[in-house]
């Protein structure tokens, strides 16, 4: 057990390519982090400096509060699981889980105690005997994560654990991870690509981009506040619909038309740039017939183009006013690395409403949105005006 | 007949095509080995009065005794530092990133595409000065020059084939590099090495024109060689039964080795390390 701490680390590669810049992070002992972020954006490197499979260029990693920079990863104790396993086929399942006890000396009565133990929590007990070859996917994976337990190591890091497996077994293992790692009270870093195992695993994430850490908090604050676009734009599923708005500095002209910005706004409006962008999220969309009460808020007309119909909730495929305005967002999206996030930089929007919608397909259909709930960023820099 | 059914047909006629160009020679050997001096240009295929009389000849010559001793020290000795060096040298083709490398792959390959015959008179020369000629060292040396190319190409190729990660998994699992390397990714190149093993061996057991030109008596001579140096009974007799007998013989040793790996060769030993 013990806590992590990265202090401007940095990945920089022979050929002058920076895969990390500048990692500074605090991972608490006992804490479950993530790191998310799209492909390409230093995640996985971040996490193999921790294990010491690759060279920090700059920068101080501690584990435990010791300076471990130049430990070979045997001597950081920490365990690792791979995306595709990296399960030593010659060995059984018995022999996969005993091979790290067995390097560091254990007696036999220890090991043979430890692993069966591993075996009863992962329920492998009845496959002990065979072959990474004659197992699931699913098996594999938990001998993959028994391999780590034995070990009661410092941490344990995970690369894309689950990304192999198809969908329901992923749910199912998302679960088990997220017990196991409750059980067992062991630091975990984990990775992934996967937003929505960002969200229900981790007590906080770490959103990555480009090398560079854009936020990090706790899955709520992260929905609820994200510090820029591409942060809006990534948590989230359907993503957040932006749109560009111009400020004048007394009303804010948006594609659902114009706006007095509400009194939370204005201080955070004061001195802002005159080209901004809106997120509205899918589900603070309303539609005004059902409404008793549109006071206070704002109406439009949105063109349906999609309706999907997933039994418990309804989302509205629909574009609003000008089609410059996609050029715009266009560019925006560019700057701020939305673009690396295709569902989010359309100019198509979304809403999720309730089943009992009267939204059809190719119809017009009035929509209603608090402004308050209203997230507004800089189309310069991407930073959010609004947390 | 069906489509499949002539389909088979022809196969197996062409099976039986090929295992008797390779088959018939060897059991001609055979036969001939167990011809007596009066009947062996009768051209029966089978011998009509077997007997091993060749076999206990030769035997009792210390020309093919010796030769023979000298034939498996010197293959054995050729293929463990042959392998042992490739595995070393294909490891780090394959793994690491090393200024040099292609030239290095190269430089091997030119090697193993050397026309043998233009470096033997000045390897003869060489090695009367530095004291190698007609001994064993003499027929290792340039043994392991020209097998090991060939090893080295067929180890970094199996070694290619061996996930990254299990190396990674086993550092982390706190193996050293060398204790991962043997208890990880040495076993699971073994069918790799045996392979390589047995190629290097054979080349080594039935190379003839190095044997013949480094070697003047039977302290290095290998059999290739010394088959030349049979003589029959008499001066007037031919030795065909005794050098038959011998190249049946020598063909044993080779038998046996690709028998007993034959099972260690088969592939698919990394199946299930990564998803699959």
């Amino acid at each position: 057990m013990a806590e992590i701490t990265l202090k401007g680390v940095t990945k920089r590669y022979a050929d002058g390519t920076v895969a990390v810049r500048g990692f500074t992070l605090d991972i608490a002992d006992g804490e479950f982090m993530i790191f998310v972020g799209p492909s390409g954006c230093g995640k996985s490197t971040a996490l193999r400096m921790i294990a010491g499979l690759e060279d920090i260029s700059e920068g101080e990693l501690r584990i435990g509060g010791e300076v471990v920079n130049d430990k070979p990863p045997r001597e950081r104790d920490i365990a690792m699981v791979f995306q595709n396993y990296a399960l030593y086929p010659h060995m059984t399942v018995r022999e996969n889980m005993a091979f790290p006890l067995r390097l560091a000396k254990l007696d036999r009565a220890e090991i043979d105690r430890r692993v069966m133990e591993a075996a009863k929590i992962l329920d492998l007990t009845e496959h002990l005997d065979r072959k990474p070859a004659n197992l699931s996917g699913g098996q594999r994976q938990r001998v993959a994560m028994g391999r780590a337990i034995v070990r009661q190591p410092k941490a344990f890091l995970m690369d894309e654990p689950l990304s192999n497996l198809d969908a329901q077994l992923r749910i199912a293992m998302r679960t088990e991870v997220s017990r196991l790692q409750r059980g067992l009270q062991t630091t975990m870093v984990y990775v992934t690509h996967d937003q929505v195992e960002a969200m229900t695993l981790g007590d906080r994430v770490t959103v990555m981009r480009k090398g560079l850490i854009q936020q990090v908090d706790t899955p709520a604050n992260l929905y609820a506040r994200p510090v820029n676009l591409f942060v809006a734009g990534f948590i989230g599923s359907p993503a957040m619909n932006f749109s560009p708005v111009d400020w004048d500095g007394g009303r804010l002209h948006t594609v659902f038309g114009d706006i007095d910005p509400p009194p939370s706004l204005a201080e955070r409006l004061k001195g802002a740039a005159p080209k901004l962008i809106t997120g509205i999220r899918p589900e603070h969309f309303e539609e005004a017939e059902l409404l008793e009460d549109t006071a206070g808020g704002v109406t439009f007309k949105a063109n349906v183009d999609l309706v999907e119909s997933l039994g418990s909730e309804v989302y509205v495929y629909f574009t609003v006013g000008a089609s410059e305005k996609a050029a715009e967002l266009d560019e925006v999206a560019d700057r701020t690395g939305l673009d690396e996030l295709p569902h989010a930089a359309t100019e198509q929007m979304v809403a999720r409403l309730n089943p009992d919608t009267k939204a059809r397909r190719g119809e017009v259909l009035s929509l209603w949105f608090d402004p308050a709930r209203m997230h507004l960023f800089d189309a310069e820099t991407g930073r959010s005006l609004t947390s | 007949m069906s489509a499949s059914g002539q389909k088979r047909a022809l196969w197996g006629l062409a099976d039986i095509v090929v295992i008797a160009l390779a088959l018939v020679p060897v059991l001609w050997i055979v036969s001939l080995s167990l011809k007596t001096p009066a009947t062996l240009t009768d051209g029966a295929f089978f011998p009509n009065h077997p007997s091993f009389s060749n076999y206990r000849g030769i035997f009792h010559t210390t020309l093919f005794t010796r030769s023979f001793l000298n034939s498996i020290g010197i293959a054995v000795i050729t293929t463990v530092v042959a392998v042992i060096l490739a595995a070393m040298a294909a490891y780090a083709v394959a793994r690491l990133d090393f200024r040099g490398k292609r030239l290095l792959v190269g430089a091997s390959l030119v090697v193993a595409i050397f026309p043998l015959i233009s470096l033997v008179s000045p390897i003869f020369k060489l090695w009367l000065k530095l004291h190698l000629y007609d001994t064993w060292p003499g027929l290792i040396l340039p043994y392991l020059t020209f097998s090991l190319p060939l090893a080295i190409y067929t180890l970094s190729a199996f070694f290619r084939e061996i996930p990254w990660e299990l190396e990674q998994a086993a550092q982390i699992d706190g193996a050293t590099p060398f204790q991962a390397f043997v208890r990880v990714i040495a076993p699971l190149a073994a069918p790799g090495v045996f392979t390589t093993a047995i190629l290097v061996f054979i080349f080594a057991w039935n190379e003839f024109l190095f044997a013949i030109s480094l070697t003047s008596t039977d302290a290095a001579r290998t059999v290739p060689a010394a088959l030349a140096f049979f003589t029959g009974s008499s001066q007037f007799e031919q030795p065909t039964g005794s050098i038959a007998a011998a190249a049946v013989v020598v063909t044993i040793p080779i038998v046996l080795l690709v028998l007993a790996f034959q099972r260690r060769i088969v592939a698919g030993l990394t199946a299930g390390a990564v998803k699959g």
